[in-house]
């Protein structure tokens, strides 16, 4: 597999921090921009931010071993997070936003695995798991003789 | 009926155990592949990243030629790395835009002062908005793309001698 | 030196473990008395022996041994010692050989404790005990050598993970392990149960306290874990179904059932098919999860890193170890004489109700938490998270609370519907009550059916008290009322911060304020820190709440070996609720990012399963002393 420059775990410091103290070498380069207005700043209007904040629980950070891009230091969670808030901002619904990103990234990319012919299973386990545990539990009660 | 029962979760664990087995020594998907291939290129407009090299418009992707797209950005390493292999394909006439994530200009400059500058365009993708458009998870990434603006091809990491022949056959195929 | 004794004690323990094995075979095959009396001594000395192995690997870590591959690797000189020490345990081959350690230490301990079983199902239960060392033993020996060398020794190593290095490294693991590995002696229990046909309530009885064992350290495992993240990770969850946090909750939902089921067959002899399987589940799942975490099959932030080979190595045995088990529960589970029967409204229909949620919901983690792999096998890409889990397993989770609080109340046997009724009518009217309490404040539908339901189940929980005198009731009735209330607390604890946690992100400078909840925090300045094997950048911030004042100092911490930083959070615990900081990246212009959470009511989360742990200690003190004044009644009889 070819290389790719992946941020690593995310919980990458500043250079500017790490020039503050003893000199420590970071250990892969790292973009030197500022991110993104609403990648750490959060909506005016507080219904629209829970709105935001729900939805970014729900999508995953593409960089990271298992993270959500609430959750995540990587840069292209930053990213994500600000592309969900400007688009609440601007009236959009989180439905749609997630749509765009799977159009974009395939299920990988949401937590909440649509329904699709490969994931009914997944979604009909519970009533079926249901189903199947009162069947078998049937047998541990007495007839009723009366 | 109850003998079936019995039997029955020693059956559904030998199912478990196949679908495990099997998933364990399939090559591990590591990275995330964009789901843009073959669809239409999104619309978008980048302004120019160096003085003198035009923005990138999605527009400029349906002129007729296929070209190619190159996600890098100055802090990327690997991009040093297929730098050469970015020029042989210029060099075979294949014209090649770029987009640079999150980074500045005189970063930019320096990085084709050093590497080589093979790029007919190169776009200022500051929040990664186009990046995230396109399905782009990571640089370096390579997007073919054919004459009326569909993405034909994704290559994920850098370009290796080795992967020259088929990006050469995939633009060929395009026209 | 020590690192080839340590080497040598674990092969004498896996020699010891097939002597072990094939003297239980030949005591019971052959009716070798003498030679199945044997099996109790070799049991202890190869839990020794294992035990022995582990100490040498800590007295390894310990001395910094460079010249031991697995020190290179996961250590450093310069790392404070207790890290060092616990350090031993946090990469894979290591926690392997804790894992083989408890193993053994279990083994042993059923040998010198268990006294009560006859002594055939006894033989029985110690060889599948040493069946099972075998399997990992030879994982060990084979494909994960801890004590393998490095030659040339190298000058130093490459440091622990900063994420790891935290006191809760020493606690989380050995006390999850215990849990986990505890949980084979039910699966031995059960196996050698079912070579001997003896499933009766004196088999039930005898496994009992192992079970409530390992059952008390899983949910303080878990609960440690929970708490370790929730201030580690520094964005306040606590819980993400992370595939590895899933790989211990699964051990955990089975042992409770099984917990619950075992009961029934040691008072009522009923359930007996149930609890066999559920003895089986349990270990099954421990070792799947072992499986989930190194097989490098699933990502996550807590896997270790390995490699595809030694994960068929554990699949390999996982075929071996379940399948064997439950082909021979197949096998042998219709000639055990069925239990008594019961009427579907008695105690036993209510816990045959909660093994039946419990399983499901443990189905649910356990198809959520491998369906990735099973899409992947179709060429399709996705991720089951939160969402799916918290909208699958939720509502079931709460439909347990329910009968939860119904249960205990419910008498053996036969109960008449109107009757219970009749005592659950405070119970539902507490839950009524907070439920139109908590219409003003609306949390959102699932928090709203928790805190409802959870304080029903608090009433619920003691009810068991009412009209008894405190001092004649038994202790383990206690223990129950206990561990249902943490149940309860845990629940409160957690739709509280699901519903009502607030959170700020602002980008401050020295002296301005920023308001969260009842606080007001402002940032008093950034100064550099250094600490054994790390630097930092702490900010000193001033949180006020009317009137009283706290300093908090959260870290950016910056780490040598490996390179690496950390966000170091700095929490204020109040009586409701917890403050939560967290300090951020500069923005180049005088002001620092701040992350700020009020989480009211936070802490009942790890309090409740404090709670849940005291009542299965509870319970199992109780238990043991009504066993030891049985015993020593009949031997004066």
């Amino acid at each position: 597999m070819n290389e790719r420059n992946r941020v690593p775990l995310p919980l990458a410091g500043g250079e500017v921090l790490a020039a503050l103290l003893l000199c420590i070498v970071p250990a892969a380069a790292q973009p030197v921009t500022p991110p993104a207005r609403y990648a750490n700043v959060q909506l005016a209007d507080p219904a629209k931010e829970q709105s935001a904040r729900a939805l970014m629980e729900t999508l995953r950070c593409l960089v990271c071993q298992g993270q959500s891009i609430a959750d995540s230091d990587a840069d292209m969670a930053a990213d994500m997070r600000a592309l969900v808030r400007e688009r609440i901002e601007r009236g959009e619904k989180p439905a749609s936003i997630r749509d765009w990103l799977i159009a974009r990234y395939g299920d990988y990319v949401t937590y909440d695995p649509p329904l699709s012919g490969l994931t009914w299973p997944l979604w009909l386990a519970p009533m079926l798991l249901l189903g199947i545990g009162g069947w078998i539990a049937r047998s541990s009660f007495r007839r009723r003789t009366r | 009926m109850k003998r079936f029962a019995l039997w029955a979760p020693l059956a559904i664990f030998a199912l478990l155990f196949a679908v495990v087995a099997s998933g364990l020594f399939r090559p591990a998907e590591k990275v995330v592949r964009s789901a843009m291939v073959g669809k239409p290129i999104p619309d978008f407009a980048l302004p120019a990243m160096v003085p003198g090299k035009p923005g990138l418009t999605s527009a400029s992707f349906r002129q007729g030629q296929p070209r190619l797209l190159n996600v890098f950005a100055s802090w990327c390493i690997p991009c040093i790395a297929e730098a050469p292999q970015l020029m042989r394909l210029k060099a075979m006439g294949i014209p090649i835009d770029a987009i640079a994530i999150r980074d500045t200009a005189p970063a930019i400059a320096g990085f084709l002062r050093r590497n080589g500058d093979p790029y007919a365009r190169i776009g200022s993708d500051r929040a990664s908005q186009v990046q995230l458009a396109l399905g782009s998870s990571g640089v370096p990434e390579t997007f073919v793309i054919d004459g009326r603006g569909i993405v034909v091809k994704q290559i994920i990491g850098d370009i290796r001698p080795e992967n020259i022949a088929e990006i050469a056959q995939a633009v060929k195929d395009a026209r | 030196m020590i690192a080839e004794a340590g080497l040598a004690a674990l092969w004498f323990a896996s020699a010891l473990a097939a002597l072990q094995l094939v003297m239980a075979a030949i005591g019971i095959a052959r009716g070798r008395h003498d030679v199945a009396a044997a099996v109790r001594p070799v049991a202890i000395v190869q839990g020794l022996l294992a035990l022995l192995a582990m100490a040498l690997l800590i007295a390894l870590f310990l001395n910094s041994d460079m010249s031991v591959k697995l020190v290179v690797e996961n250590s450093h000189s310069a790392k404070p010692w207790l890290y060092k020490f616990a350090g031993a345990w946090g990469n894979h081959e290591g926690s392997m050989l804790l894992w083989v350690a408890i193993l053994g230490l279990a083994g042993g301990a059923v040998a010198i404790f268990e006294r009560s079983l006859p002594e055939r199902t006894l033989t029985a239960t110690l060889g599948a005990q040493a069946a099972i060392a075998l399997g990992f033993y030879a994982f060990l020996l084979f494909s994960s050598n801890p004590f393998a060398r490095l030659n040339p020794a190298a000058a130093d190593g490459l440091g622990l993970n900063p994420l790891l290095q935290d006191p809760g490294l020493a606690f989380h693991p050995p006390t999850l392990y215990t849990g986990y590995v505890g949980l084979s002696v039910a699966f031995s229990f059960a196996v050698g149960a079912l070579v001997t046909r003896d499933v009766g309530p004196a088999f039930a009885k005898a496994m009992r306290p192992w079970v409530l064992i390992a059952w008390i350290f899983l949910t303080l495992g878990i609960t440690a874990g929970s708490y370790w993240a929730y201030y580690e990770l520094g964005w306040g969850g606590w819980w993400f179904w992370d595939p590895v946090e899933n790989a211990s909750l699964m051990p955990w939902l089975a042992a409770t059932a099984l917990l619950h089921s075992v009961t029934v067959l040691a008072t009522r002899d009923g359930l007996r098919a149930w609890t066999i399987m559920l003895a089986v589940v349990a270990f099954s799942m421990s070792m799947i999860g072992t499986f989930l975490v190194r097989s490098g099959i699933l990502t996550s932030v807590h896997a270790f890193a390995v490699d595809p080979e030694r994960g068929a190595f554990i699949l390999a045995l996982l075929a071996l170890y379940i399948g064997g088990a439950l082909a021979l529960f197949a096998a042998r589970i219709g000639t055990v004489r069925a239990g008594t029967t019961f009427d579907p409204v008695s105690r036993e229909g209510g816990l045959v109700a909660n093994n039946l949620l419990l399983s499901v919901i443990l189905g649910i983690v356990l198809i959520g938490t491998l369906y990735p792999i099973v899409a992947a096998s179709f060429g399709v890409q996705l991720s089951v998270g939160p969402p799916f889990f918290n909208k699958a397993a939720g509502p079931i989770a709460l439909l347990l609370v329910a009968v939860m609080a119904v249960g205990p109340l419910l008498r053996w046997r036969r109960d008449d519907a109107k009757a219970v009724l009749r005592r659950v009518m405070l119970p539902i009217g507490a839950t009524l009550a907070a439920a139109i309490a908590l219409l003003f404040i609306w949390p959102g539908v699932l928090p709203w059916a928790g805190l409802s339901l959870s304080a029903g189940l608090a009433v619920a929980s003691v009810a068991p008290l009412w009209k008894r005198k405190l001092t004649r009731t038994p202790l383990f009735t206690y223990g129950m009322v206990v561990a249902h209330l943490g149940i309860a607390v845990s629940l409160a604890g957690m739709a509280s911060d699901s519903a009502f946690t607030k959170e700020t992100l602002v980008a401050v400078r020295a002296g301005e304020p920023a308001r969260i909840g009842p606080y007001t925090v402002t940032l008093d300045g950034i100064s550099p820190v250094i600490g054994e094997n790390w630097s930092a950048l702490e900010a000193r911030l001033t949180a006020t709440r009317s009137g009283s004042e706290t300093i908090l100092r959260p870290q950016l911490r910056f780490f040598a070996n490996p390179p690496t930083s950390t966000n170091e959070s700095a929490i204020l615990t109040a009586l409701d609720g917890q403050l939560y900081t967290v300090l951020g990246q500069p923005d180049g212009q005088g002001r620092w990012q701040l992350r700020l959470w009020w989480k009211p009511f936070v802490t009942l989360i790890w309090f409740g399963g404090v709670l849940i742990a005291l009542g299965g200690a509870l319970s199992l003190l109780g238990r043991v002393r009504r066993e030891r004044r049985a015993a020593i009644r009949s031997a004066w009889a």
